[in-house]
């Protein structure tokens, strides 16, 4: 057959990458927001590597550097990112960034959140309005944090799983646009709210809430558990991110003139 | 949708090089995914239509099953697969083309392999006695069977095309939708949905649209021509 | 060359011809061949005769190996009509059934079959059957007639030894009947053993040797071609040939 080897040289040449690359184990929300499209460049110029971004909710992305399919992971839930350093999946873990989370919700704000200091309190008129909530329901950054917010103040929305509390299992995005199109409230990182482009009359309706802080962490999974990680290439990557080039890229991304986040790497 | 359409015209018109790349890419990977996908089932199809042995309804029966496998199933066992962590891990293949096309392959050999069954044993109806009366090898007979069958295969071939080319679930864990790299038109699709960048999202869908009708339009064309010689 | 002095038996296989003995078919509760014995002689044209229903093209069919008989033996030269056997033979059938390929492509096929690369005598077949010049017209567009022919010429092209047609000529202008009847002649006179079905009974009486008649599955008579249409052996036979519809 003379297919066979034509075969065999389109794979591969498919199979065929950048000598120097590597594979960060990334959420959705930094990577929808244009975040990486933003600072690559600068670091692929510098260093050579070129840095291939896998976006999945963070719970997803621990799991799969668990599996030893990534080099560095960048998510943002802190006790998660701990578990899995403890655990030997990964080395250091270091604050890299933060940005915080919103509410948005309808502009008619039908359970009058906006006049809330506190998102305890929003959380408790949307509960108690009984005003429809878009949670990701899968087990990302956010909504592990949304579920914090929840069991923070006193409520249990899961019960109402289904009827005013409704859980969609995907990503941001799908999330926001679930929302939009039922008219609910939900948590987002400002990143992904910013950028996102579907919003419709949705508006920003609690911020400033110093709990909606959210943190980002990167961690270099362990090459001692996991041979195939680059450990030299992940490094830079990390240490780059950490070096003042770095947390100004990082500082400098913005959309429709707005910042999106907030280096704080430890001086 | 006028939106959409607005931005699906100039995007092609700009030759936006990041489109072409995600629109090379979809088609490098489906396509590879269906010329092996057609090697492995059109075997199994033409072996399946000119053998009778015990059993051979339960196979049917299987391979008529499995293609309806959900896409993302086909993902998930490729990523367990392909992952470091999985047995065939030392490969190093996850996130990359080479990982989209198996799991391709995968989900669309059972639909070659059914359809081009159906075809090949119409046409063995027909040709079978003839075949005896040659002496024809069994091997000889599936030859001369997919030979003869080959413009009705061009359509099971498309359909697997189509399946391949307009998957998500997928490709999207296999090949993480890596920019440069691993994003084809259904991830960006998915990706630009969550961006809530919906006319970019649509424009996306119809200039894969636009793909299908006209690779339809072509095979369609060719096997018109086909029937006109009585070869179809 | 053959030595035949040292094979003694191949020569005798050889004069067996084609023997059938207690061929007996039946399908869902009804007997469609019913006890057939006959030993056809190893050369010239058999004439296989009888009503349509008879049995005629199921009998041509268990002779070439086609269909297995419930009971009862097909042997060709003393042989079982095996895979490998039925490559020394060839059938046209009453329906021709032609590859969806151009007209040379489906004698190019016979001939790749048969393991003969012979470039010119695929086209010395098309211009025996006056389909010269014809090769690249796709062979299902061809009229019922030249399907025929082109039946015939694929099948002569593995030069068989023995050779059955089913109503070669039932669809055919008195041309190509003609034309047929000629290439059969030629055939036989070359040594290839034929069986032909057919009830055109002026066309059995131009090329029969030997006559088989059948009615309902059941053989009634096997005679030389000249006492049969002179005087038939069986009552069925004479009123077939005096013109009655037997059924
Ligand atoms: N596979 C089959 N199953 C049942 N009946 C059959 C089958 N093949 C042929 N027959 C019947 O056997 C009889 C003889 O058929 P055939 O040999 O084709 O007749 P003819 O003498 O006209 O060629 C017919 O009545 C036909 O219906
Ligand atoms: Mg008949």
């Amino acid at each position: 057959m003379k297919l066979i080897p034509l075969i065999l040289a389109a794979l591969a040449a498919t199979t065929a990458q950048a000598a120097d690359s590597i594979i960060v184990q990334s959420t959705t929300s930094t990577a929808n927001s244009g975040l990486y499209e933003a600072i690559l460049p600068a670091f692929k110029d510098t260093s050579g590597i070129t840095v291939n971004v896998v976006a999945v909710g963070t719970g997803q992305a621990i799991r799969n550097a668990e599996n030893c399919d990534g080099d560095v992971l960048l998510v943002h839930a802190k006790p998660s990112e701990e578990k899995f350093v403890a655990s030997g999946g990964g080395l250091e873990r270091t604050d890299l960034m933060y940005n915080d989370f919103v509410v948005v919700g309808p502009a008619n704000d039908p359970a009058q959140v906006a006049s809330s200091a506190k998102i305890s309190e929003a959380l408790t008129k949307i509960a108690n309005a009984g005003a429809l909530f878009t949670s990701r329901g899968d087990d990302s950054g956010t909504h592990k944090k949304e579920r914090a917010l929840w069991a923070a103040a006193n409520l249990t929305p899961a019960d109402a799983s289904g009827t005013w509390y409704r859980e969609t299992g995907s990503g941001m995005g799908a999330t926001l646009n679930a929302a939009v199109g039922m008219g609910a409230y939900t948590l987002t990182d400002r990143a992904t709210w910013i950028s996102f482009q579907n919003k419709s009359d949705f508006k920003i309706v609690l911020e400033g809430d110093e709990t909606l802080f959210n943190q980002y962490g990167v961690i270099l999974v362990n090459p001692d558990k996991c041979p195939n990680v680059d450990a030299t290439a992940g490094q830079a990557f990390i240490d780059w991110l950490l070096s003042d080039a770095g947390q100004s890229a990082i500082a400098g991304y913005k959309l429709d003139g707005q910042q999106l986040f907030f280096p704080n790497a430890p001086k | 949708m006028g939106d959409a359409l607005h931005l699906a015209g100039q995007l092609v018109l700009s030759g936006d090089p990041d489109l072409w790349e995600i629109v090379l890419l979809s088609l490098r990977v489906s396509l590879i995914a269906t010329l092996i996908a057609c090697i492995i089932g059109l075997a199994i199809g033409s072996l399946l239509a000119v053998s009778r042995f015990r059993g051979r309804s339960a196979v049917l029966v299987v391979i008529n099953a499995l293609m309806g496998l959900p896409p993302v199933v086909v993902g998930l066992i490729v990523y367990l697969n392909l992952s470091r962590s999985g047995p065939l891990g030392f490969l190093g293949l996850l996130y990359t083309p080479t990982a989209m096309i198996i799991a391709q392959t995968i989900l669309i050999t059972p639909i070659i392999a059914a359809l081009s069954r159906q075809i090949l044993e119409d046409l063995n109806h027909e040709y079978a006695e003839q075949f005896r009366s040659f002496g024809l090898s069994r091997i000889g007979q599936m030859k001369a069977l997919l030979w003869d069958g080959r413009f009705a295969l061009l359509t099971v071939a498309l359909a697997g095309f189509g399946r391949a080319v307009a998957e998500v679930g997928a490709v999207i864990i296999v090949g993480g939708n890596i920019d440069h790299l691993t994003r084809v038109m259904t991830t960006a699709i998915a990706l630009e949905t969550s961006k809530g960048d919906l006319p970019l999202a649509l424009a996306l869908g119809m200039i894969l649209l636009t793909i299908a009708l006209v690779v339809n339009g072509f095979v369609q064309s060719v096997r018109s021509t086909a029937t006109r010689a009585a070869y179809a | 060359m053959r030595d035949f002095v040292d094979m003694p038996d191949a020569r005798t296989r050889h004069e067996q011809g084609l023997t059938l003995s207690g061929i007996s078919l039946s399908r869902n509760g009804t007997t469609l061949l019913n006890d057939i014995t006959c030993a056809l002689p190893p050369s010239g044209i058999t004439a296989v005769m009888g009503p349509n229903g008879a049995g005629k093209s199921l009998l041509l069919r268990v002779a070439h190996g086609l269909i297995d008989a419930d009971q009862g033996l097909v042997l060709w030269q003393g042989d079982a009509v095996t895979e490998e056997a039925r490559k020394a033979q060839a059938m046209v059938f009453q329906k021709p059934v032609l590859l969806r390929r151009s007209v040379e492509a489906n004698v190019d096929f016979a001939l790749k079959v048969a393991g003969i690369r012979h470039p010119s005598l695929r086209d010395a077949l098309l211009n025996r059957v006056g389909l010269k010049g014809r090769n690249k017209q796709p062979a299902r567009l061809l009229s019922g007639g030249e399907q025929q022919r082109l039946a015939l010429a694929r099948a002569l092209a593995t030069n068989p030894k023995l050779l059955f047609l089913d109503e070669p000529t039932a669809s055919l202008d008195p041309t190509s009947a003609r034309m047929i009847e000629d290439i059969l002649r030629e055939e036989r006179d070359a040594g290839t053993k034929i069986v032909l079905v057919t009830h055109d009974v002026p066309q059995a009486r131009r090329l029969a040797d030997d006559v088989l008649f059948l009615t309902s599955g059941q053989l009634h008579c096997h005679q030389d071609a000249a006492s049969f249409f002179q005087t038939p052996d069986s009552p069925e036979a004479a009123r077939f040939l005096a013109g009655h519809i037997l059924n």
